[in-house]
């Protein structure tokens, strides 16, 4: 794959992601829309510019991981590493299908280039600490990822793992938290409020960066301080758009776990081009 | 042959020290071996480990359900993690991620409780794990042993750190019976026939094993011969050796420190029902035990050789023949 550090070109690439998203899922008539489309540009980010990876040799011992703990935001990590190279983009389609190795939730067992099979909510963040752990003892600079939702900050998982990765120092493992304030029944405020979200994460011990996670500089530049903030693992607020891209689809609940009919994909993919 | 002369049944180490002890033992020849635990490392034993590898050792404090995670990422890494901690809490709390970050995908995750079964004593029912081979049966591709003294909890320790897969190893508190010399054969997935007996077949795991030997012993006095099967290794089953013994003595009872809805009696029973069908009778807990000491709870909820007298004796009378 063709690495790039070009906001300009990751912008397009991000588009086709979103592209991809809406047309997996309205193929499917079902899935998560919301969260898949919020968290595009910090994937891109990650397998385009940051993360050291090969989707020629997806088992490298010295790669960087990616886990994504939000797993029912499937299709925006599907999309990703079919663009990269990892499995087909022409089977994106069968995203939810019998056999697909697009599962409806990321499942290693089907894509075995996953890093780890995800959907139950409050476990990647446990994961990404020890994956880092074991490549302190091995001797790696490998780094973990962890892409966390806002809902899925009100598991208590989340918050015994936050507390394990300050005290322990687990400076290679890097937290993204997609805080697109959206959640199934409604908004995040009116169901288990999460705020003030980058406070908490501080008072756990961690480095915490408030950026806009639409912003491709931005989510750049977090990433950059993440890698050279020792001592203290990073976690991102990434301040997102629930649906961002679709207009139709942003800011609004409806959206985190409805399938657009043909008629709004086709809406849709106008929006995108 | 008395049976009483094979066995004395002397008082050796708690299954538990033997897994501390055995860690340790595997973890100097394998550099891969990590160990994961939530605050009781001077209770499970895991502390022998700890301080001989304390770079090796993950601390995670009271906060099971990211301990096992913990582990399950340290596995995907390419780390040989065991995750201990009492039963009841790894177990228990731990279940969803054994569910979801280790069996699910096939992480090479091993479990081990302690202070299983009832046999705890004072501590009563919150750190009482009555359920544990319930849940640990429940995670498709485990294999989950039930050792019943030191040596075996050594073999099991030994094979779980050479296997790939999930492994759940169940030990006790409390100081139990000696049942195998040093250098006895335990196989992983092999029930090993302890004695011989044509009139029943007493199955059991654990703590329980020295007492089903105590039963045949009882038995044999009343003429009655009864063939004692340790299966410690509940999952997966010994089908085969539970078949011939249905076969053979025509009568089964299975014994256990555990509830008796859904341990190892009713996979037993599913065995038995499928290859040769035979009268049944079952020991174990129908409900939450209470305070009291090791020997003293485990004989009022019915755990004792006498218990297993009167249902062997049962499940003969129910013999058509």
């Amino acid at each position: 794959m063709q690495k790039t550090s070009n906001p300009q070109e990751l912008a397009e690439i991000a588009k086709k992601i979103r592209r991809h998203i809406i047309e997996m899922i309205g193929e499917a008539k079902s899935g998560h829309p919301g969260g898949s489309l919020s968290a595009v540009e910090i994937l891109v980010t990650l397998y385009w510019d940051v993360m050291r990876h090969d989707p020629a040799n997806p088992k490298w011992p010295a790669r960087d991981r990616f886990i994504l703990s939000k797993g029912h935001a499937a299709p925006v990590l599907y999309a990703v590493m079919a663009e990269c190279g990892y499995c087909p983009v022409d089977e994106l389609k069968t995203l939810r299908k019998m056999g697909s190795i697009y599962q409806g939730h990321p499942d290693v067992r089907f894509l075995p280039s996953l890093e780890a099979s995800t959907g139950s909510l409050g476990q990647g963040l446990s994961l990404a600490l020890g994956m880092g752990s074991a490549f302190k003892l091995d001797g790696l600079d490998s780094r973990a990822y962890v892409m966390l939702g806002d809902g899925e900050s009100q598991e208590g998982q989340i918050w015994e793992a936050a507390m394990y990765g300050g005290y322990h120092k687990v400076d290679n493992v890097c937290a993204i938290v997609d805080y697109n304030k959206i959640q199934l029944d409604g908004f995040v405020k009116d169901i288990l409020d999460v705020a003030p979200l980058a406070d908490k994460w501080r008072a756990f011990g961690w480095h915490t960066i408030v950026i806009d996670g639409h912003d491709l500089l931005q989510v750049k530049a977090a990433f950059v301080e993440a890698a050279a903030t020792k001592g203290k693992p990073t976690c991102i607020v990434a301040n997102t758009i629930k649906g961002k891209g679709v207009s139709f689809m942003e800011n609004n609940p409806k959206w985190h776990g409805v399938a657009p009919s043909p008629q709004e994909v086709e809406l849709a993919l106008k929006e995108l081009v | 042959m008395s049976v009483a002369t094979k066995y004395e049944l002397k008082l050796g180490a708690a299954t538990r020290e033997a897994f501390g002890r055995a860690l340790a033992e595997v973890a100097r020849e394998n550099p891969n071996i990590v160990g994961c635990d939530a605050d009781l490392s001077k209770s499970t034993m895991m502390t022998y480990f700890a301080k001989e590898f304390p770079a090796r050792f993950f601390e995670c404090g009271i906060a099971e359900a990211n301990m096992v995670a913990v582990g399950a990422g340290l596995a995907m890494a390419g780390k040989i993690p065991f995750v201990s901690s009492f039963s009841c809490f790894v177990m228990n709390k731990g279940f969803e991620q054994l569910r979801t970050d280790v069996a699910y995908p096939g992480a090479n995750v091993k479990v081990v409780g302690t202070h299983s079964g009832i046999s705890i004593g004072e501590d009563g029912p919150s750190q009482m794990s009555i359920e544990d081979l319930a849940l640990a049966g429940a995670l498709p591709g485990f294999t989950v042993i039930s050792p019943a003294d030191e040596v075996a909890t050594k073999a099991a320790v030994k094979w779980a750190a050479a296997h790939f897969g999930g492994v759940f190893i169940r030990t006790g508190r409390a100081k139990v019976p000696v049942i195998y010399s040093a250098d006895a054969k335990i196989e992983i997935g092999k029930a090993n026939q302890l004695l011989p007996g044509t009139d029943v077949t007493l199955v059991a795991h654990g703590m329980m094993v020295a007492e089903s030997i105590r039963a045949a012993e009882a038995l044999d006095s009343e003429g009655i011969s009864a063939r004692v099967l340790d299966l410690h290794t509940i999952k997966p089953l010994d089908e085969e050796a539970l078949a011939q013994a249905a076969r053979e003595t025509g009568a089964l009872v299975v014994a256990e420190e555990h509830l008796v809805d859904c341990g190892l009696g009713v996979r037993v029973a599913q065995a038995i029902a499928r290859h040769a069908p035979v009268p049944m009778e079952f020991i174990g807990l129908e409900t939450y035990a209470e305070s009291g000491t090791p020997e003293g709870v485990p004989i009022k909820y019915g755990l004792t050789s006498a218990h297993i007298v009167a249902a062997a004796k049962k499940a003969i009378a129910r013999k058509t023949k």
